[in-house]
């Protein structure tokens, strides 16, 4: 890829790099806690995932190699614009296999094949406030967050089960992290919350608009919140995926044909590659 | 041995000269209904946000004893202790409903959210607890899902009593609970009140300008002027036979409006 001159090494300068990373090392520091953080202007707009590329900008170096992902692909048009970006702006080196990866971000999937230690997923992030649904005033769920005032985290999934007799919170499905802080894990699907647990990576989440960071390090408890009468479950489908077979992924529905034929498929384009023998 | 669960000795909380709350002591004692009249600007919701912990007062001392036995000097509390309080020892019935409901959260929703506040974390229960305190402030059980935004005034106000009454807090704080009802619905909720205190044994400071609301629910009353306490007793000894010229007038005025 060409060099871009003219910008400093990943786009972001290096006071707002260390601003971030600043608020990188106390989100480490405390799992589960928000970080208000100075998000600077990107060159793209909000709910594109402004604030996990400033994250990404922040951590990124010479010998890292970049994953990017959005709903499981890597070759949707944002995924392929946020990696452009980097391998232009930092001139790293860019994959598409999971295992490759020292750092991946990614939006609304977090990988099938399981991360290792050393790596570091990227989350960006709409709506970094899980109690927001229930409190607009941010002085007010800050002290809640404080206070570990999370009744109400309760309340919105007793609604759920009142309304749908089921917990029907299929995404942002909230959590408690290490035992302390409730957690938005970002529009993943419910599926992917127990891949947050104990996760070997570093789990970094930045929310451009609303200017938050927040972390799960390596190896902590992320626990989903539920009802020892409504236990948390993951969603599960009939089928397998109708390429690789895999009966233990997170499958998505695709129309294959102008007569509106449908087939599920693995959601993780690179899993179901790989499994087909497609990637190295 | 009996001794009083709230006591407030000199608590002041002066906005502007002589506005606001002006070195108020009383006692509230277990299993008392506890009635602060005054006419409008006198005082009376200022003293109530002060006892229940809602703001902290300038001056003077406030000691709260909880079921354990705890004795917790309020005015020293920190806000996480106090807001425990709120939601555990104390009761807080605010006039407008809607400053106490969430009205997009089903009725269920509101009342479990205190249980599920203190831990409570089997869905079961906690809806079986939702239909006994409906069925307890006489709203029909069925009514669980739905939103307390369609409910009438007098439904409101009930749901906010049995969303504050479910955790069995020790001492209610109530702000003209009856204040914006018509007068048969306020009958209906006086009613309604004065069974739930006397069943469940709490103790009540009611705020009211309403002789009628105090003479029906409260034991002693206190009656608050310009910020200060200037008569106080039994209630049918201050309604009967009122000292104070100010109390006299107060009085006079129902009894001219009945
Ligand atoms: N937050 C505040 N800031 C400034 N002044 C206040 C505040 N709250 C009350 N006051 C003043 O303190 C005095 C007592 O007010 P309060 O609301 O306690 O009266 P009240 O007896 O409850 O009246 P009402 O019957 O009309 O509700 C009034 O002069 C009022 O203007
Ligand atoms: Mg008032």
């Amino acid at each position: 890829m060409s060099e871009l001159t003219g910008y400093n090494f990943a786009y972001l300068d290096e006071q707002t790099k260390r601003m971030i990373r600043r608020g990188l090392l106390k989100a480490v520091a405390v799992p589960g806690l928000q970080v208000p953080f100075g998000g600077r202007e990107m060159p793209l707009p909000y709910g594109w995932g402004t604030g996990g590329i400033q994250v990404t900008a922040a951590i990124i170096g010479d010998d890292d190699c970049l994953k990017v992902i959005d709903q499981g692909a890597d070759d949707t048009t944002n995924a392929v614009s946020i990696r452009r970006f980097f391998a232009k702006t930092a001139q790293v080196a860019t994959t598409e296999v999971t295992e490759d990866a020292s750092i991946i971000q990614t939006r609304h999937r977090i990988p099938e094949t399981p991360l290792v230690s050393g790596q570091i997923l990227v989350y960006q992030v709409p709506i970094p406030e899980p109690l927001r649904f229930i409190e607009p005033r941010e002085t007010e769920t800050r002290k809640m967050h404080a206070l570990s005032e999370y009744g109400v985290m309760h309340v919105k999934l007793y609604e759920d089960i009142a309304q749908f007799g089921q917990i029907a919170t299929a995404y942002a499905y909230p959590v408690m992290v290490n035992g302390r802080y409730v957690m938005d894990p970002s529009p993943i699907p419910k599926f992917d919350n127990p891949k947050m647990h104990q996760n070997p990576a570093l789990q970094l989440f930045g929310a451009g608009r609303e200017k938050r960071l927040y972390a799960v390090p390596p190896y902590t408890d992320v626990v989903s919140l539920d009802f020892e009468d409504h236990p948390f479950e993951i969603q599960r489908w009939d089928g397998v995926c109708e390429l690789c077979g895999a009966d233990d992924t997170f499958l998505d529905e695709v129309v294959v044909d102008d007569q509106g034929a449908r087939m599920f498929v693995c959601s993780d384009t690179h899993h179901c590659r790989s499994r087909r023998g497609e990637d190295a | 041995m009996r001794e009083p669960i709230l006591t407030a000795r000199d608590v002041t909380r002066e906005y502007a000269p002589g506005q606001g709350c002006l070195g108020v002591s009383l006692d509230v004692w277990p299993g008392e209904v506890l009635g602060i009249v005054g006419e409008s600007g006198s005082g009376k919701s200022t003293l109530l946000r002060l006892l229940s912990g809602q703001e902290s007062p300038d001056s003077g001392t406030l000691q709260f004893i909880d079921r354990h036995q705890t004795v917790w000097d309020l005015c020293s509390s920190s806000e996480s202790d106090l807001r425990y309080l709120g939601r555990t020892e104390f009761g807080i019935i605010h006039q407008n409903p809607r400053d106490g409901l969430r009205l997009r959260i089903s009725a269920g929703g509101n009342i479990g959210e205190r249980l599920m506040g203190v831990g409570e974390r089997h869905y079961g229960d906690i809806r079986a607890e939702a239909e006994k305190w409906l069925a307890e402030v006489e709203i029909d059980p069925s009514r669980i899902d739905d939103r307390p935004a369609v409910f009438s005034g007098g439904m409101q106000q009930r749901l906010q009593i049995a969303r504050n009454l479910v955790t069995h807090p020790k001492l209610v704080f109530m702000d003209e609970p009856t204040g914006g009802l018509d007068v048969s619905v306020q009958a209906k909720l006086l009613d309604t009140l004065k069974r739930l205190v006397h069943d469940l044994g709490i103790s009540v400071v009611i705020v009211t300008h309403d002789m009628g609301v105090a003479r029906l629910l409260a034991d002693r009353l206190l009656v608050m002027k310009s910020g200060q306490v200037i008569e106080s007793g039994l209630t049918d000894q201050v309604l009967d036979d009122p000292h104070a010229a100010y109390t006299q007038q107060l009085v006079a005025s129902i009894l001219q409006v009945n």
